[in-house]
């Protein structure tokens, strides 16, 4: 079926309450904490108290004593088993042809501890306390170092955190024609600068990272429970690559997962850790992470440096787009890390824009701090950051206004070759900015702007429109660009005899509502209730295979997936059907769950073809197998791109430094919307993560000890109910061209869009006082320091 | 004396502590420096009450102690000797109907994830309960003390405003 069909299905398009919010809302959830095993333990991890040292000497025999302690695991284990590190999913080559450096990530430390948090040691006890107990015996004499905690730092050389790279240099990636963006600068009638920061985030998932391993002797079968964002991943990189086992042999369990925003995609040192264990011990191991835990040991997000150039003609047309970006990537490589500041990053930087020419350089740094991997939006929300940032600041030296400078680059002829790399599919970035225009009443901006002024205060509007790329594909291409695994996606569509329906789905559940908008689009196709369809994710003892949730591709990839299962189960049900009512396959058609013979009254409801299939008295046994189960595996032709414009007003206090968001208007083109109040929900915690970052949140290391300063949700501001308006959220649709729904992501749209707007509002607030730029977060203390440095 | 108990591994005598668990009975053996979280979620096995920081910040373990909402993780199990306790298990009708907030959160998509959802919810009872003409910057502002990270806060408040009306009803 293809995506025009789709959309005018009934049901597509309807806001169906979610089918998981029962067990949510009446506590019956399971999260991996609260799963009981039989004979559990648990476990509790020695951290580094410090950014950089060499371990002296390890001393576990009074922890060993202590009571209730099953076994002490240290880095000499993890070498004497022959477990090899964790991997990185992502080669990038250098420009001058050399791989990226690779230094090994081990699960326990070998001899050296590079980031305050690193795994020391594992202390597994009888019960959660005595194994907080013992962990406290194990005495590590440290040999402490200098750190490097920022990029500044990491290229100083005050420290190696490698061997493997003594310089902390990674790698260097360019993207683009140098020489061709160099000659359009020199022809340039205005070149704006900037430098700008993309603060580095914690993702705090509201349910910190559990696990618990297990092994039975029965079968020599391994069994990882886990909250994690895809378990296929996870098992095929823990067997394949750290503990070479047979895969066959491991089930990975992601059940409810309270988010993950990225955080839970990697496969963690902690995972393999009770994996091992839980055979040597043969005990069941669960290790929960403390909050504090989670902010040192979970991958952080963002921690971008750049320094961008815009050319542009005498009409405020764009010429040319110059950036260099140090990324810092943390202690070790995470399991994506690479690709972020690179692939999916660079390749967004032509923006909605025809700017004709980009290069983008880009050095990714080692430090001593915690890795660094993809976070809601991954690359696009600091691609986005800096190139809305700086389009901003054209127009406001061109004198133009922020709309129009947008307006007069947009790009509105598709298929569109961006010079780096992507091209995008459809879009209509004109109607999206005027959709939010009105939507957000820009008409009433300077009466608005007017009032607050009479009270003292300063008002200020920004724009972001925004592009981003989801469901990364197809597989081939992107195993040209460093990627080491497929970026498609399986889906199973189990029609029982009795017709209700179970579907199987890589892509796992941790918030988005898989289960309910998956369900409506197979109930939806087959014409039955959404009630009698389940959608089943995040085991891999269920699941035939899957490569998960994360940069928006559940419905384009996933989805995909479950329409090519359907289109093979409508396939097999209409040759039922056909021999049911005596006509010919090509006279059966499909519509509202009825097989009906083309041109007569003959029909017969897909409940009966159903239980046809199990129950083949009347069949054409001789030439179709009996059973409706089908299972596709989708690899997508392009990514999809969703776009939209952003405007954000802000009310900023000159005495006091305080922002406060008064308006905040989102427009997205998401292609076909299955089920809107899950989408538009999306979107609103989308743009309060983006808010959040812009406003607020700010990870934090000392630049000389190397010590978190951020470290709990005392130190680190979340947004909380009362920081943020309510927020317009309109749409426009142009379906995605190549996948059979029509949908583009949505689950980053927000985190992408809005840190821009808000900036842009700051800065066009504060811009009657001389401020001129400022980084986020733009918290009361900056934006304080920044009227008073304008006004000396 | 050292005692083990479900939970832990504690240094002196066990407590015994007897309060009232969603509208029964209950006895609990507990150590002194047992939280009332813990209690709930491993001695009682009522997981839906979950943890979320170490701070008390998060909100995640909201329940009800004598009809105001308090941070299970904040209080220690003997501290609830007496007490009349609600979880999110305890709040729907014995049949299952939901309790008006919990119906207002369905309708309303104040969930996502699901993680804060229970103690979110145990909140805003709290909260329509004292404040049952609550305006939308009221509902912000009293719902500081439960972080959720998936929704934006906006369906949330929607699902407050919604289930106070019917919690009037």
């Amino acid at each position: 079926m293809g995506a025009s069909d789709f959309a005018n299905l009934p049901h597509i398009g309807e806001s169906v309450r979610r089918k998981e919010d029962y067990r949510f809302l009446t506590g019956a959830g399971q999260y991996t904490d609260d799963v009981v095993l039989a004979n559990q333990a648990h476990a509790v991890f020695v951290r580094s108290p410090h950014a950089h040292a060499q371990i002296k000497s390890m001393d576990v025999s009074a922890a060993r004593q202590a009571p209730g302690v099953l076994d002490i695991f240290v880095g000499a284990d993890v070498a004497n088993d022959k477990i090899n590190g964790l991997p990185c999913g992502w080669l990038i080559t250098s420009t001058d042809g050399q791989p990226m450096k690779e230094p090994p990530h081990p699960i326990l430390a070998q001899g050296k501890v590079r980031y305050v948090g690193d795994h020391v040691a594992m202390v597994v006890a009888e019960t959660l306390e005595q194994a907080q107990n013992a962990a406290e015996l194990v005495q590590v004499e440290y040999d402490v170092l200098p750190a490097v905690v920022d990029v500044a730092d990491a290229k100083g050389g005050k420290a190696s955190v490698h061997a493997e790279a003594s310089d902390n240099h990674c790698y260097k990636w360019a993207i683009g024609d140098k020489a061709q963006v160099d000659q359009a600068f020199a022809q340039a009638a205005h070149v704006t600068r900037l430098d700008l920061v993309n603060n580095r985030l914690v993702p705090n998932a509201m349910e910190p990272r559990a696990a618990i391993g297990s092994y039975s002797r029965a079968n020599d079968e391994y069994t990882l429970y886990v909250a994690n964002q895809n378990p296929h991943v996870e098992r095929l990189l823990m067997t394949a690559f750290v503990m070479g086992l047979p895969e066959h042999k491991v089930r990975v369990i992601a059940p409810d997962v309270g988010g993950g925003f990225g955080s839970k995609i990697y496969l963690y040192a902690e995972d393999v850790c009770l994996t091992w264990a839980a055979k040597k011990l043969n005990r069941n191991i669960k290790w929960t992470a403390d909050r504090n835990e989670a902010f040192q040991s979970d991958a952080h997000g963002r921690d971008h440096v750049s320094h961008a150039e815009l050319a542009l003609d005498r009409n405020g047309k764009f010429l040319a787009l110059r950036v260099h970006t140090d990324a810092n990537l943390g202690a070790y490589l995470s399991t994506f890390a690479t690709a972020v500041p690179t692939i999916l990053y660079a390749t967004l930087l032509a923006g909605q824009y025809t700017t004709p020419q980009v290069y983008v350089e880009v050095d990714a740094w080692f430090t001593n701090t915690a890795p660094v991997d993809a976070y809601r939006g991954a690359g696009r929300p600091e691609a986005t950051y800096l190139l809305e940032r700086i389009v901003s600041r054209a127009a406001w030296e061109l004198g133009l206004g922020q709309d129009e400078i947008r307006q007069r680059n947009f790009i509105t002829q598709f298929p569109y070759q961006t010079p780096v790399a992507l091209q995008y599919d459809i879009g209509d970035y004109p109607t999206c900015m005027t959709q939010a225009q009105k939507l957000g009443d820009v008409a009433g901006y300077a009466q608005r702007k007017a009032a607050t002024e009479s009270k003292g205060l300063l008002r200020g509007i920004g724009y972001s429109s925004y592009i981003e790329a989801c469901g990364i594909a197809p597989s081939n291409i992107a195993g040209a660009l460093g990627a080491r695994a497929g970026l498609f996606e399986c889906g199973e569509v189990r029609v029982h005899p009795t017709g209700s329906v179970t579907v199987f789905t890589g892509s796992h559940s941790h918030g988005q509502g898989h289960e309910t908008t998956f369900a409506q689009v197979v109930a939806s196709r087959l014409g039955i209730p959404v009630e009698n369809v389940d959608v089943v994710h995040g085991d891999t003892g269920r699941v035939p295979f899957g490569m998960g949730t994360y940069g928006s591709r559940s419905i384009s990839v996933g989805g995909a997936a479950i329409m090519r299962a359907l289109d093979k189960i409508e396939s097999k049900a209409k040759k039922i059907a056909a021999h049911l009512m005596e006509a010919s396959d090509a006279d059966i058609e499909f519509a509202n769950g009825e097989f009906s013979v083309k041109g007569t009254d003959k029909k017969i409801p897909f409940g009966q073809v159903a239980l046809t299939a199990y129950v083949p008295h009347n069949y054409p046994l001789d030439k179709l197998e009996p059973g409706l189960n089908e299972t596709a595996f989708y690899d997508p032709t392009n990514f999809t791109f969703p776009a939209g414009t952003y405007i954000c007003e802000v009310e900023i206090d000159p005495q006091t430094g305080v922002v406060r968001v008064d308006r905040f208007t989102a427009v997205d083109d998401f292609g076909t919307i299955i089920n809107p109040m899950i989408v538009e929900g999306q979107v609103h915690g989308g743009v309060v993560q983006g808010l959040g970052q812009a406003l607020m949140e700010n990870c934090v290391y000392d630049k000389e000890s190397g010590q978190l300063l951020t470290g709990s949700f005392m130190d680190y501001a979340m947004p909380r109910a009362d920081d943020f308006p309510t927020f317009n959220i309109g749409h426009v649709c142009t379906p995605c061209t190549h996948n059979p729904l029509g949908t583009k992501g949505c689950g980053e749209a927000g985190a992408i869009g809005s840190p821009p707007a808000l900036m842009n509002a700051v800065l066009d607030a504060l811009a009657p006082l001389g401020v001129k730029d400022l980084d986020m977060p733009a918290s009361p203390n900056r934006v304080w320091q920044a009227i008073r440095s304008a006004r000396h | 004396m050292i005692a083990v108990c479900k939970f832990g591994f504690f240094q002196g005598n066990h407590m015994n502590i007897q309060l009232k668990v969603n509208g029964k009975p209950v006895q609990l053996d507990v150590a002194p420096n047992t939280l009332l979280v813990q209690a709930l979620r491993y001695n009682l096995n009522l997981t839906g009450t979950h943890v979320g920081c170490d701070t008390a910040q998060c909100g995640a373990c909201t329940v009800m102690m004598n009809g105001r909402s308090v941070k299970s993780c904040n209080i220690l199990a003997a501290q609830a000797e007496g007490a009349d306790v609600t979880t999110i298990e305890g709040l729907a009708d014995a049949d299952g109907t939901l309790h008006p907030m919990q119906a207002a959160f369905k309708e309303c998509h104040g969930l996502q994830c699901g993680f804060c959802t229970p103690g979110m919810v145990m909140s805003a009872v709290d909260l329509c309960q004292r404040h049952p003409k609550a305006s939308e910057a009221n509902i912000r502002e009293q719902l500081e003390g439960n972080l959720c990270r998936c929704t934006g806060y906006q369906n949330i408040v929607k699902a407050v405003q919604q289930g106070a009306a019917a919690m009037k009803a």
